[in-house]
Protein backbone atom coordinates (compact mmCIF):
# COMPACT_ATOMS: atom_id res chain seq x y z
CA UNK A 1 0.00 0.00 0.00
CA UNK A 2 1.24 3.17 -0.87
CA UNK A 3 2.00 6.49 1.26
CA UNK A 4 -1.09 8.23 0.01
CA UNK A 5 -3.33 5.30 0.30
CA UNK A 6 -2.09 4.62 3.87
CA UNK A 7 -2.60 8.11 4.87
CA UNK A 8 -6.37 8.33 3.70
CA UNK A 9 -7.04 4.85 5.42
CA UNK A 10 -5.48 6.53 8.83
CA UNK A 11 -7.98 9.50 8.05
CA UNK A 12 -10.78 7.15 7.84
CA UNK A 13 -10.13 5.53 11.14
CA UNK A 14 -9.45 8.96 12.58
CA UNK A 15 -12.72 10.27 11.10
CA UNK A 16 -15.19 7.29 12.10
CA UNK A 17 -13.92 8.20 15.86
CA UNK A 18 -14.01 11.34 15.95
CA UNK A 19 -17.77 10.91 14.98
CA UNK A 20 -17.60 8.03 17.88
CA UNK A 21 -16.35 10.77 20.74
CA UNK A 22 -19.33 13.61 19.15
CA UNK A 23 -21.82 11.08 20.10
CA UNK A 24 -20.03 10.56 23.19
CA UNK A 25 -20.06 14.14 24.32
CA UNK A 26 -23.52 14.31 23.06
CA UNK A 27 -25.26 11.49 25.16
CA UNK A 28 -24.56 13.04 28.55
CA UNK A 29 -27.34 10.96 30.19
CA UNK A 30 -25.72 7.37 28.51
CA UNK A 31 -22.12 8.91 30.17
CA UNK A 32 -23.81 9.31 33.66
CA UNK A 33 -26.31 6.35 33.68
CA UNK A 34 -22.79 4.47 33.03
CA UNK A 35 -20.94 6.08 35.57
CA UNK A 36 -23.74 5.96 38.09
CA UNK A 37 -23.74 2.34 37.67
CA UNK A 38 -20.99 0.87 39.33
CA UNK A 39 -20.97 3.36 42.18
CA UNK A 40 -24.32 1.69 43.37
CA UNK A 41 -22.67 -1.92 43.02
CA UNK A 42 -19.90 -0.15 45.23
CA UNK A 43 -21.59 1.35 47.31
CA UNK A 44 -24.96 -0.16 47.82
CA UNK A 45 -24.22 -3.96 47.50
CA UNK A 46 -20.24 -3.51 48.04
CA UNK A 47 -21.18 -1.73 51.22
CA UNK A 48 -24.07 -4.21 52.47
CA UNK A 49 -21.75 -7.30 51.87
CA UNK A 50 -19.04 -6.09 53.67
CA UNK A 51 -20.78 -5.05 56.46
CA UNK A 52 -20.22 -8.93 57.21
CA UNK A 53 -17.57 -10.03 54.45
CA UNK A 54 -14.09 -9.97 54.31
CA UNK A 55 -11.93 -11.99 51.58
CA UNK A 56 -8.35 -12.43 52.07
CA UNK A 57 -8.16 -9.94 54.11
CA UNK A 58 -9.64 -7.30 52.21
CA UNK A 59 -12.82 -5.48 53.09
CA UNK A 60 -15.72 -6.83 50.58
CA UNK A 61 -16.53 -3.88 49.29
CA UNK A 62 -12.69 -2.72 47.93
CA UNK A 63 -12.30 -6.64 47.07
CA UNK A 64 -14.81 -6.21 44.52
CA UNK A 65 -13.79 -2.46 43.24
CA UNK A 66 -11.66 -4.32 40.25
CA UNK A 67 -14.48 -6.49 39.55
CA UNK A 68 -16.76 -3.65 39.49
CA UNK A 69 -14.31 -1.55 36.91
CA UNK A 70 -14.21 -4.75 34.51
CA UNK A 71 -17.78 -5.21 34.69
CA UNK A 72 -18.04 -1.54 33.64
CA UNK A 73 -15.89 -1.66 30.48
CA UNK A 74 -17.52 -5.49 30.20
CA UNK A 75 -20.90 -3.58 29.94
CA UNK A 76 -20.03 -0.64 28.21
CA UNK A 77 -17.69 -2.11 25.74
CA UNK A 78 -20.10 -5.24 24.28
CA UNK A 79 -23.20 -2.42 24.19
CA UNK A 80 -20.89 0.16 22.19
CA UNK A 81 -20.66 -2.96 19.69
CA UNK A 82 -23.57 -4.05 19.44
CA UNK A 83 -25.44 -0.43 18.85
CA UNK A 84 -24.14 -0.78 15.30
CA UNK A 85 -27.45 -2.69 14.84
CA UNK A 86 -28.96 0.48 15.35
CA UNK A 87 -26.56 2.39 13.28
CA UNK A 88 -27.30 -0.09 10.64
CA UNK A 89 -30.84 0.06 10.62
CA UNK A 90 -31.27 4.01 11.12
CA UNK A 91 -28.69 3.93 7.83
CA UNK A 92 -26.43 6.30 9.58
CA UNK A 93 -24.12 3.37 8.57
CA UNK A 94 -24.68 3.44 4.73
CA UNK A 95 -23.59 6.83 3.86
CA UNK A 96 -20.00 5.95 5.66
CA UNK A 97 -19.59 2.22 4.24
CA UNK A 98 -19.99 3.63 0.97
CA UNK A 99 -17.00 5.73 1.35
CA UNK A 100 -13.53 5.14 -0.18
CA UNK A 101 -12.28 3.37 2.73
CA UNK A 102 -11.78 -0.33 3.39
CA UNK A 103 -14.57 -2.17 5.67
CA UNK A 104 -11.14 -3.07 8.19
CA UNK A 105 -10.17 0.79 8.93
CA UNK A 106 -13.88 1.53 9.50
CA UNK A 107 -14.01 -1.14 11.98
CA UNK A 108 -10.74 0.15 13.91
CA UNK A 109 -12.60 3.79 14.23
CA UNK A 110 -15.08 2.04 15.45
CA UNK A 111 -13.20 -0.34 18.13
CA UNK A 112 -11.30 2.86 18.91
CA UNK A 113 -14.08 5.26 19.20
CA UNK A 114 -15.76 2.59 21.92
CA UNK A 115 -12.35 2.18 24.08
CA UNK A 116 -12.10 5.73 24.50
CA UNK A 117 -15.24 6.12 25.44
CA UNK A 118 -14.77 2.89 28.27
CA UNK A 119 -11.40 4.23 29.39
CA UNK A 120 -13.13 7.27 29.73
CA UNK A 121 -15.48 6.51 32.13
CA UNK A 122 -13.14 3.91 33.81
CA UNK A 123 -10.85 7.33 34.76
CA UNK A 124 -13.76 8.92 36.16
CA UNK A 125 -14.15 5.50 38.40
CA UNK A 126 -10.66 5.34 39.33
CA UNK A 127 -11.26 9.33 40.38
CA UNK A 128 -13.12 7.32 43.54
CA UNK A 129 -10.72 4.98 44.40
CA UNK A 130 -9.41 7.40 47.36
CA UNK A 131 -12.84 5.91 48.80
CA UNK A 132 -11.08 2.78 48.88
CA UNK A 133 -8.64 2.59 51.46
CA UNK A 134 -6.89 -0.38 50.18
CA UNK A 135 -6.21 0.67 46.49
CA UNK A 136 -2.46 1.33 46.05
CA UNK A 137 -2.74 3.63 43.78
CA UNK A 138 0.67 3.19 41.90
CA UNK A 139 -1.39 0.32 40.28
CA UNK A 140 -3.60 2.28 38.27
CA UNK A 141 -1.83 2.74 35.08
CA UNK A 142 -1.36 -1.36 34.86
CA UNK A 143 -4.83 -1.50 35.85
CA UNK A 144 -5.81 0.70 33.04
CA UNK A 145 -3.88 -0.98 30.73
CA UNK A 146 -5.04 -4.28 31.31
CA UNK A 147 -8.88 -2.51 31.28
CA UNK A 148 -8.18 -1.16 27.64
CA UNK A 149 -6.94 -4.34 25.99
CA UNK A 150 -9.85 -5.98 27.79
CA UNK A 151 -12.20 -3.01 25.99
CA UNK A 152 -10.47 -3.37 22.70
CA UNK A 153 -11.42 -7.02 22.76
CA UNK A 154 -14.97 -6.57 24.11
CA UNK A 155 -15.84 -3.59 21.69
CA UNK A 156 -14.41 -6.32 18.45
CA UNK A 157 -17.01 -9.07 19.87
CA UNK A 158 -19.64 -6.86 20.33
CA UNK A 159 -19.44 -5.45 16.64
CA UNK A 160 -18.71 -8.66 15.41
CA UNK A 161 -21.93 -9.74 17.05
CA UNK A 162 -23.80 -7.16 16.08
CA UNK A 163 -22.66 -7.17 12.82
CA UNK A 164 -24.94 -10.21 11.81
CA UNK A 165 -27.59 -9.48 14.56
CA UNK A 166 -30.46 -7.82 11.99
CA UNK A 167 -32.81 -6.66 14.63
CA UNK A 168 -32.56 -5.25 18.17
CA UNK A 169 -34.66 -7.73 19.52
CA UNK A 170 -31.42 -9.74 19.54
CA UNK A 171 -30.07 -7.53 22.60
CA UNK A 172 -31.51 -8.99 25.05
CA UNK A 173 -30.46 -12.81 23.79
CA UNK A 174 -26.71 -11.28 24.33
CA UNK A 175 -27.07 -9.77 26.92
CA UNK A 176 -28.49 -12.91 28.92
CA UNK A 177 -26.29 -15.39 27.16
CA UNK A 178 -23.20 -13.75 27.04
CA UNK A 179 -22.54 -10.63 28.97
CA UNK A 180 -24.20 -11.48 31.95
CA UNK A 181 -22.54 -15.38 32.18
CA UNK A 182 -19.36 -13.66 31.59
CA UNK A 183 -19.80 -11.47 34.18
CA UNK A 184 -20.91 -13.91 36.81
CA UNK A 185 -18.40 -16.25 35.90
CA UNK A 186 -15.15 -13.98 36.03
CA UNK A 187 -14.37 -13.62 39.17
CA UNK A 188 -15.82 -10.29 39.88
CA UNK A 189 -17.70 -10.50 42.77
CA UNK A 190 -15.67 -13.59 44.62
CA UNK A 191 -12.54 -15.00 44.59
CA UNK A 192 -11.37 -17.62 42.15
CA UNK A 193 -10.06 -20.73 44.29
CA UNK A 194 -10.91 -23.93 45.23
CA UNK A 195 -13.60 -22.83 47.75
CA UNK A 196 -15.61 -22.88 44.25
CA UNK A 197 -17.48 -26.03 42.49
CA UNK A 198 -15.11 -27.64 40.38
CA UNK A 199 -17.56 -27.51 37.74
CA UNK A 200 -17.53 -23.61 38.24
CA UNK A 201 -13.48 -23.82 38.40
CA UNK A 202 -13.39 -24.93 34.79
CA UNK A 203 -15.94 -22.55 33.81
CA UNK A 204 -14.58 -19.24 35.29
CA UNK A 205 -11.08 -20.13 33.86
CA UNK A 206 -12.37 -20.50 30.31
CA UNK A 207 -13.79 -17.47 31.12
CA UNK A 208 -11.27 -13.96 29.33
CA UNK A 209 -12.89 -11.86 31.69
CA UNK A 210 -11.28 -13.56 35.00
CA UNK A 211 -8.09 -12.58 33.72
CA UNK A 212 -8.96 -9.29 33.44
CA UNK A 213 -10.08 -9.05 37.04
CA UNK A 214 -7.73 -10.52 38.12
CA UNK A 215 -5.02 -8.69 36.58
CA UNK A 216 -6.31 -5.51 37.52
CA UNK A 217 -7.44 -7.19 41.35
CA UNK A 218 -3.26 -7.57 41.66
CA UNK A 219 -2.52 -4.38 40.43
CA UNK A 220 -4.54 -2.63 42.83
CA UNK A 221 -5.21 -5.05 45.76
CA UNK A 222 -1.91 -7.14 44.68
CA UNK A 223 -4.11 -9.91 45.29
CA UNK A 224 -4.18 -12.27 42.04
CA UNK A 225 -4.52 -16.22 41.62
CA UNK A 226 -2.57 -16.16 38.29
CA UNK A 227 0.88 -15.26 37.07
CA UNK A 228 0.41 -10.95 35.74
CA UNK A 229 2.18 -12.65 32.42
CA UNK A 230 -0.66 -15.20 32.04
CA UNK A 231 -3.86 -12.47 33.03
CA UNK A 232 -1.97 -10.11 30.16
CA UNK A 233 -1.13 -12.78 27.89
CA UNK A 234 -4.66 -14.55 27.75
CA UNK A 235 -6.21 -11.16 27.19
CA UNK A 236 -4.06 -9.60 24.45
CA UNK A 237 -4.32 -13.18 22.53
CA UNK A 238 -8.00 -12.67 23.07
CA UNK A 239 -8.31 -8.90 21.91
CA UNK A 240 -6.08 -10.10 19.07
CA UNK A 241 -8.56 -12.72 18.01
CA UNK A 242 -11.52 -10.58 18.51
CA UNK A 243 -10.23 -7.76 15.79
CA UNK A 244 -9.54 -10.74 13.70
CA UNK A 245 -13.15 -12.03 14.09
CA UNK A 246 -14.78 -8.74 14.13
CA UNK A 247 -12.78 -7.42 11.25
CA UNK A 248 -13.55 -10.33 8.87
CA UNK A 249 -17.68 -10.16 10.19
CA UNK A 250 -17.83 -6.70 9.78
CA UNK A 251 -16.15 -6.79 6.20
CA UNK A 252 -18.85 -9.24 5.39
CA UNK A 253 -22.05 -7.15 7.01
CA UNK A 254 -24.74 -5.96 5.01
CA UNK B 1 -15.31 8.41 -23.95
CA UNK B 2 -18.60 8.86 -21.53
CA UNK B 3 -18.27 9.08 -18.66
CA UNK B 4 -20.49 6.02 -17.54
CA UNK B 5 -20.47 3.20 -19.58
CA UNK B 6 -22.87 -0.11 -19.47
CA UNK B 7 -22.40 -3.04 -21.32
CA UNK B 8 -25.26 -5.91 -20.68
CA UNK B 9 -24.77 -4.81 -17.21
CA UNK B 10 -27.57 -7.97 -15.17
CA UNK B 11 -27.95 -8.60 -11.67
CA UNK B 12 -29.79 -11.33 -10.62
CA UNK B 13 -31.31 -11.98 -6.96
CA UNK B 14 -32.18 -15.67 -6.93
CA UNK B 15 -34.60 -15.90 -9.61
CA UNK B 16 -35.57 -12.78 -10.05
CA UNK B 17 -34.03 -10.56 -12.64
CA UNK B 18 -33.53 -6.97 -11.00
CA UNK B 19 -31.80 -5.67 -13.77
CA UNK B 20 -31.80 -7.48 -17.51
CA UNK B 21 -28.86 -6.31 -19.72
CA UNK B 22 -28.03 -2.44 -19.73
CA UNK B 23 -26.43 -0.20 -22.51
CA UNK B 24 -25.56 3.16 -21.27
CA UNK B 25 -23.13 5.91 -22.29
CA UNK B 26 -23.69 8.76 -20.51
CA UNK B 27 -21.51 11.74 -21.26
CA UNK B 28 -19.71 14.56 -19.11
CA UNK B 29 -22.03 17.38 -17.71
CA UNK B 30 -25.20 15.51 -18.68
CA UNK B 31 -28.17 14.95 -16.23
CA UNK B 32 -29.54 12.02 -16.77
CA UNK B 33 -32.76 10.34 -15.58
CA UNK B 34 -33.82 6.85 -15.21
CA UNK B 35 -37.61 6.87 -14.62
CA UNK B 36 -39.86 4.06 -13.89
CA UNK B 37 -42.00 2.65 -11.30
CA UNK B 38 -40.35 1.36 -8.29
CA UNK B 39 -39.31 -2.05 -8.57
CA UNK B 40 -38.20 -1.17 -11.88
CA UNK B 41 -34.80 -1.88 -11.33
CA UNK B 42 -33.91 1.50 -11.03
CA UNK B 43 -32.13 2.12 -7.82
CA UNK B 44 -30.25 -1.63 -8.27
CA UNK B 45 -28.70 -0.12 -11.45
CA UNK B 46 -27.55 3.29 -9.35
CA UNK B 47 -26.45 -0.03 -6.92
CA UNK B 48 -24.11 -1.28 -9.17
CA UNK B 49 -22.68 1.50 -10.39
CA UNK B 50 -21.89 2.89 -6.80
CA UNK B 51 -20.12 -0.30 -6.57
CA UNK B 52 -23.08 -1.06 -3.70
CA UNK B 53 -24.26 -4.07 -5.51
CA UNK B 54 -22.49 -6.47 -7.59
CA UNK B 55 -23.27 -6.99 -10.89
CA UNK B 56 -24.48 -10.53 -12.03
CA UNK B 57 -23.49 -10.10 -15.34
CA UNK B 58 -22.15 -7.05 -17.73
CA UNK B 59 -20.22 -4.05 -17.04
CA UNK B 60 -19.76 -0.51 -15.97
CA UNK B 61 -17.29 2.07 -16.08
CA UNK B 62 -17.17 5.14 -14.46
CA UNK B 63 -14.56 7.94 -14.97
CA UNK B 64 -12.83 4.61 -17.05
CA UNK B 65 -13.01 2.78 -13.63
CA UNK B 66 -14.29 -0.24 -13.57
CA UNK B 67 -17.06 -0.84 -10.93
CA UNK B 68 -15.98 -4.58 -10.46
CA UNK B 69 -12.13 -4.22 -10.59
CA UNK B 70 -11.56 -0.76 -8.92
CA UNK B 71 -14.14 -0.35 -6.95
CA UNK B 72 -12.44 2.19 -4.33
CA UNK B 73 -11.55 4.23 -7.17
CA UNK B 74 -15.24 4.64 -8.32
CA UNK B 75 -16.15 5.64 -4.70
CA UNK B 76 -13.70 8.37 -5.08
CA UNK B 77 -15.42 9.55 -8.32
CA UNK B 78 -18.81 9.34 -7.27
CA UNK B 79 -21.29 10.90 -4.47
CA UNK B 80 -24.55 9.54 -3.94
CA UNK B 81 -27.55 10.67 -1.78
CA UNK B 82 -29.94 7.55 -0.86
CA UNK B 83 -33.66 7.40 -1.39
CA UNK B 84 -33.85 7.10 2.69
CA UNK B 85 -31.97 9.94 4.48
CA UNK B 86 -28.65 8.92 6.25
CA UNK B 87 -27.44 11.53 7.52
CA UNK B 88 -26.43 11.50 11.49
CA UNK B 89 -28.53 12.78 13.25
CA UNK B 90 -26.78 13.41 16.46
CA UNK B 91 -23.94 15.46 14.53
CA UNK B 92 -24.55 19.51 13.25
CA UNK B 93 -24.77 20.40 9.63
CA UNK B 94 -20.96 21.23 9.45
CA UNK B 95 -20.19 18.02 11.54
CA UNK B 96 -21.84 16.29 9.22
CA UNK B 97 -19.85 17.86 5.99
CA UNK B 98 -16.94 17.50 8.21
CA UNK B 99 -17.07 13.36 8.98
CA UNK B 100 -17.37 13.22 4.97
CA UNK B 101 -14.19 14.96 3.81
CA UNK B 102 -12.39 12.71 6.23
CA UNK B 103 -13.97 10.01 4.90
CA UNK B 104 -13.24 10.81 1.59
CA UNK B 105 -9.62 12.00 2.16
CA UNK B 106 -10.77 15.43 1.13
CA UNK B 107 -7.25 17.58 2.07
CA UNK B 108 -7.52 19.36 5.25
CA UNK B 109 -6.42 22.83 3.60
CA UNK B 110 -9.33 22.82 1.57
CA UNK B 111 -11.66 21.39 3.98
CA UNK B 112 -13.34 24.36 5.86
CA UNK B 113 -13.39 26.50 2.64
CA UNK B 114 -15.06 23.79 0.87
CA UNK B 115 -17.79 23.24 3.55
CA UNK B 116 -18.16 26.53 3.46
CA UNK B 117 -18.58 27.16 -0.15
CA UNK B 118 -21.37 24.18 0.04
CA UNK B 119 -23.45 25.29 3.14
CA UNK B 120 -23.94 28.70 1.04
CA UNK B 121 -24.59 27.24 -2.38
CA UNK B 122 -27.84 25.07 -0.01
CA UNK B 123 -28.44 28.11 1.88
CA UNK B 124 -27.32 26.28 5.27
CA UNK B 125 -25.69 28.81 6.60
CA UNK B 126 -27.45 29.70 9.80
CA UNK B 127 -28.40 26.54 10.39
CA UNK B 128 -24.58 24.79 10.37
CA UNK B 129 -24.36 24.83 14.09
CA UNK B 130 -27.48 23.06 14.35
CA UNK B 131 -28.10 19.22 14.95
CA UNK B 132 -29.34 17.76 12.02
CA UNK B 133 -32.15 16.00 13.78
CA UNK B 134 -33.96 19.72 14.18
CA UNK B 135 -33.78 20.04 10.38
CA UNK B 136 -37.04 19.53 8.20
CA UNK B 137 -37.23 17.31 5.83
CA UNK B 138 -36.30 20.02 2.57
CA UNK B 139 -33.32 21.10 4.80
CA UNK B 140 -31.86 16.96 5.54
CA UNK B 141 -32.06 16.51 1.48
CA UNK B 142 -30.01 19.73 0.72
CA UNK B 143 -27.15 18.97 2.99
CA UNK B 144 -26.78 15.22 1.40
CA UNK B 145 -26.48 17.06 -1.84
CA UNK B 146 -23.77 19.16 -0.19
CA UNK B 147 -22.47 15.98 1.22
CA UNK B 148 -22.87 14.09 -1.78
CA UNK B 149 -20.59 16.93 -3.75
CA UNK B 150 -18.16 17.68 -1.09
CA UNK B 151 -15.37 15.58 -2.53
CA UNK B 152 -15.99 17.03 -6.02
CA UNK B 153 -17.42 13.99 -7.77
CA UNK B 154 -17.26 13.26 -11.23
CA UNK B 155 -20.64 12.16 -10.89
CA UNK B 156 -23.50 12.28 -8.44
CA UNK B 157 -26.01 10.03 -8.30
CA UNK B 158 -29.35 10.56 -6.32
CA UNK B 159 -32.00 8.35 -6.12
CA UNK B 160 -35.45 9.82 -5.62
CA UNK B 161 -34.54 12.88 -4.17
CA UNK B 162 -37.90 13.96 -4.01
CA UNK B 163 -39.44 11.62 -2.88
CA UNK B 164 -41.52 12.01 0.42
CA UNK B 165 -40.95 15.63 0.35
CA UNK B 166 -44.08 18.50 -0.61
CA UNK B 167 -44.74 19.51 -3.58
CA UNK B 168 -42.65 22.94 -3.30
CA UNK B 169 -39.92 21.59 -1.42
CA UNK B 170 -39.95 19.22 -4.11
CA UNK B 171 -39.61 22.48 -6.88
CA UNK B 172 -37.16 24.11 -4.50
CA UNK B 173 -34.95 20.42 -4.23
CA UNK B 174 -34.83 20.33 -8.25
CA UNK B 175 -33.75 24.27 -8.46
CA UNK B 176 -30.79 23.20 -6.09
CA UNK B 177 -29.81 19.98 -8.06
CA UNK B 178 -29.76 22.52 -11.49
CA UNK B 179 -27.67 25.31 -9.49
CA UNK B 180 -25.42 22.64 -8.28
CA UNK B 181 -24.57 20.63 -11.63
CA UNK B 182 -23.98 23.81 -13.50
CA UNK B 183 -21.78 25.53 -10.73
CA UNK B 184 -19.74 22.47 -9.88
CA UNK B 185 -19.88 20.72 -13.65
CA UNK B 186 -20.83 17.57 -12.54
CA UNK B 187 -22.44 14.62 -14.56
CA UNK B 188 -25.93 13.96 -12.14
CA UNK B 189 -27.35 10.82 -12.65
CA UNK B 190 -30.75 10.43 -10.14
CA UNK B 191 -33.91 8.58 -10.52
CA UNK B 192 -37.51 9.49 -10.12
CA UNK B 193 -40.95 8.45 -10.68
CA UNK B 194 -42.44 11.60 -10.75
CA UNK B 195 -42.26 12.26 -14.67
CA UNK B 196 -42.97 15.67 -14.59
CA UNK B 197 -40.11 17.01 -12.52
CA UNK B 198 -37.68 14.81 -14.74
CA UNK B 199 -39.05 16.26 -18.12
CA UNK B 200 -38.10 20.17 -15.92
CA UNK B 201 -34.57 19.15 -15.14
CA UNK B 202 -32.93 16.24 -17.24
CA UNK B 203 -31.05 16.68 -20.57
CA UNK B 204 -31.80 13.17 -21.33
CA UNK B 205 -33.74 10.29 -19.58
CA UNK B 206 -33.76 6.47 -20.12
CA UNK B 207 -37.14 4.85 -19.31
CA UNK B 208 -36.81 1.92 -17.13
CA UNK B 209 -39.33 -1.07 -17.01
CA UNK B 210 -38.79 -4.41 -15.95
CA UNK B 211 -35.32 -3.83 -15.54
CA UNK B 212 -34.81 -3.08 -18.80
CA UNK B 213 -34.40 0.56 -20.85
CA UNK B 214 -37.63 1.01 -22.83
CA UNK B 215 -36.68 4.41 -24.28
CA UNK B 216 -33.98 6.33 -24.10
CA UNK B 217 -33.41 10.54 -25.26
CA UNK B 218 -34.05 13.66 -24.31
CA UNK B 219 -37.72 14.83 -22.95
CA UNK B 220 -38.57 16.14 -26.34
CA UNK B 221 -37.72 13.47 -28.54
CA UNK B 222 -39.29 10.95 -26.50
CA UNK B 223 -42.47 12.98 -26.44
CA UNK B 224 -42.42 13.91 -29.88
CA UNK B 225 -42.51 10.43 -30.60
CA UNK B 226 -45.71 9.96 -29.14
CA UNK B 227 -46.85 11.63 -32.43
CA UNK B 228 -48.15 15.07 -31.98
CA UNK B 229 -50.48 16.42 -29.18
CA UNK B 230 -52.60 14.56 -27.00
CA UNK B 231 -56.93 14.95 -27.53
CA UNK B 232 -58.79 13.37 -24.78
CA UNK B 233 -62.48 13.45 -24.97
CA UNK B 234 -65.07 12.13 -22.25
CA UNK B 235 -68.08 10.75 -24.22
CA UNK B 236 -70.45 7.45 -24.52
CA UNK B 237 -69.93 5.01 -27.40
CA UNK B 238 -67.12 6.49 -29.13
CA UNK B 239 -66.54 5.40 -32.50
CA UNK B 240 -62.85 4.33 -32.27
CA UNK B 241 -62.36 2.71 -35.24
CA UNK B 242 -63.82 6.00 -37.12
CA UNK B 243 -61.56 8.19 -35.06
CA UNK B 244 -58.42 5.86 -36.24
CA UNK B 245 -59.66 5.53 -39.89
CA UNK B 246 -58.80 10.08 -39.65
CA UNK B 247 -55.58 10.75 -41.53
CA UNK B 248 -54.59 13.35 -38.80
CA UNK B 249 -55.16 10.62 -35.93
CA UNK B 250 -51.94 8.28 -34.91
CA UNK B 251 -53.39 6.39 -31.92
CA UNK B 252 -56.52 6.22 -29.70
CA UNK B 253 -57.18 4.55 -27.10
CA UNK B 254 -60.83 4.02 -24.90
CA UNK B 255 -60.76 4.06 -21.31
CA UNK B 256 -64.48 4.04 -19.98
CA UNK B 257 -66.03 7.25 -21.23
CA UNK B 258 -62.58 8.80 -21.69
CA UNK B 259 -61.26 8.68 -24.72
CA UNK B 260 -57.37 9.54 -25.54
CA UNK B 261 -56.46 10.59 -29.13
CA UNK B 262 -53.04 11.37 -30.46
CA UNK B 263 -53.01 13.62 -33.37
CA UNK B 264 -51.00 15.66 -35.54
CA UNK B 265 -51.16 19.36 -35.77
CA UNK B 266 -54.23 19.41 -33.21
CA UNK B 267 -55.30 22.89 -33.57
CA UNK B 268 -55.73 22.31 -36.86
CA UNK B 269 -57.81 19.01 -37.02
CA UNK B 270 -59.94 19.08 -33.67
CA UNK B 271 -62.63 20.92 -35.09
CA UNK B 272 -63.15 18.34 -38.36
CA UNK B 273 -62.12 15.40 -35.51
CA UNK B 274 -65.28 16.86 -33.39
CA UNK B 275 -67.58 17.10 -36.78
CA UNK B 276 -66.42 13.30 -37.02
CA UNK B 277 -67.98 12.12 -33.78
CA UNK B 278 -70.84 13.11 -31.47
CA UNK B 279 -72.18 13.22 -27.84
CA UNK B 280 -69.09 14.90 -27.03
CA UNK B 281 -69.20 15.97 -22.89
CA UNK B 282 -66.42 17.12 -22.47
CA UNK B 283 -62.69 17.89 -24.34
CA UNK B 284 -59.42 18.77 -23.49
CA UNK B 285 -55.84 19.27 -25.44
CA UNK B 286 -52.53 18.86 -24.26
CA UNK B 287 -49.31 18.51 -25.18
CA UNK B 288 -48.14 14.94 -24.75
CA UNK B 289 -46.07 13.90 -20.95
CA UNK B 290 -42.87 11.82 -20.38
CA UNK B 291 -46.46 9.61 -18.93
CA UNK B 292 -47.90 9.69 -21.78
CA UNK B 293 -44.60 7.92 -23.59
CA UNK B 294 -44.76 5.37 -20.34
CA UNK B 295 -48.23 4.44 -21.19
CA UNK B 296 -47.63 4.22 -24.45
CA UNK B 297 -44.64 2.01 -24.60
CA UNK B 298 -46.06 -0.48 -21.39
CA UNK B 299 -50.00 0.09 -21.55
CA UNK B 300 -49.68 1.01 -17.72
CA UNK B 301 -49.57 4.38 -15.95
CA UNK B 302 -46.67 4.94 -13.60
CA UNK B 303 -48.62 6.60 -10.74
CA UNK B 304 -50.32 3.07 -10.34
CA UNK B 305 -47.64 1.58 -9.94
CA UNK B 306 -46.51 4.54 -6.88
CA UNK B 307 -46.13 3.00 -3.26
CA UNK B 308 -46.31 5.69 -1.03
CA UNK B 309 -43.88 4.29 1.53
CA UNK B 310 -40.28 4.63 0.15
CA UNK B 311 -37.44 1.83 0.65
CA UNK B 312 -34.13 0.75 -0.04
CA UNK B 313 -32.98 -1.34 -2.94
CA UNK B 314 -33.45 -4.30 -0.75
CA UNK B 315 -37.12 -3.38 -0.39
CA UNK B 316 -37.48 -2.28 -3.73
CA UNK B 317 -36.59 -5.78 -4.45
CA UNK B 318 -38.82 -7.30 -2.47
CA UNK B 319 -41.51 -5.53 -3.63
CA UNK B 320 -40.45 -6.52 -7.40
CA UNK B 321 -41.26 -10.09 -6.32
CA UNK B 322 -44.52 -9.72 -4.51
CA UNK B 323 -45.88 -8.24 -7.68
CA UNK B 324 -44.70 -11.92 -9.22
CA UNK B 325 -42.50 -11.09 -11.84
Amino acid sequence: MDYGRFRKECLGVYAVWWREIKVFQREKSRVVSSIVQPLMWLFLFGNAMGASLDVNGVNYRDYIYPGILSMSVLFGSVFFGLYIVWDRKLDVLKAVLVAPVSRISIFLGKVLGGCTDVTLQVLILFLFSFLFSSINPLGIPLALLILFITSVAMVSMGLAIGSFLESLEGFQVISTFVVFPLFFLSGALFPVDDRLPGWLQELVKLNPLTYTVDGVRGALLGVNTFPLYVDLGVITVFAVLMILVGSALFSRMK
Amino acid sequence: MSIIETRALAKTYGRIQAVRGIDLNIEKGEIFGLLGPNGAGKTTTIGMLCTIVRPSSGSASIAGHDVVREPAEVRRNVGIVFQDPTLDTILTGRENLKLHALLYGVPSDIREKRIKELLELVDLKTRAEDITRTYSGGMRRRLELARGLLHRPAVLFLDEPTLGLDPQTRARIWDYIRKMAQKEQTTVVLTTHYMEEAEQVCDRVGIIDHGRIIALGSPEDLKESMGGYMVIIRMKEAPLDRIRALPYVSEATQNDDIVEITMKEAHLHLPDLLLNIRNVECVETRAPTLNDVFIKLTGRDIREEEIEDSGGWVESVARYRQRGH
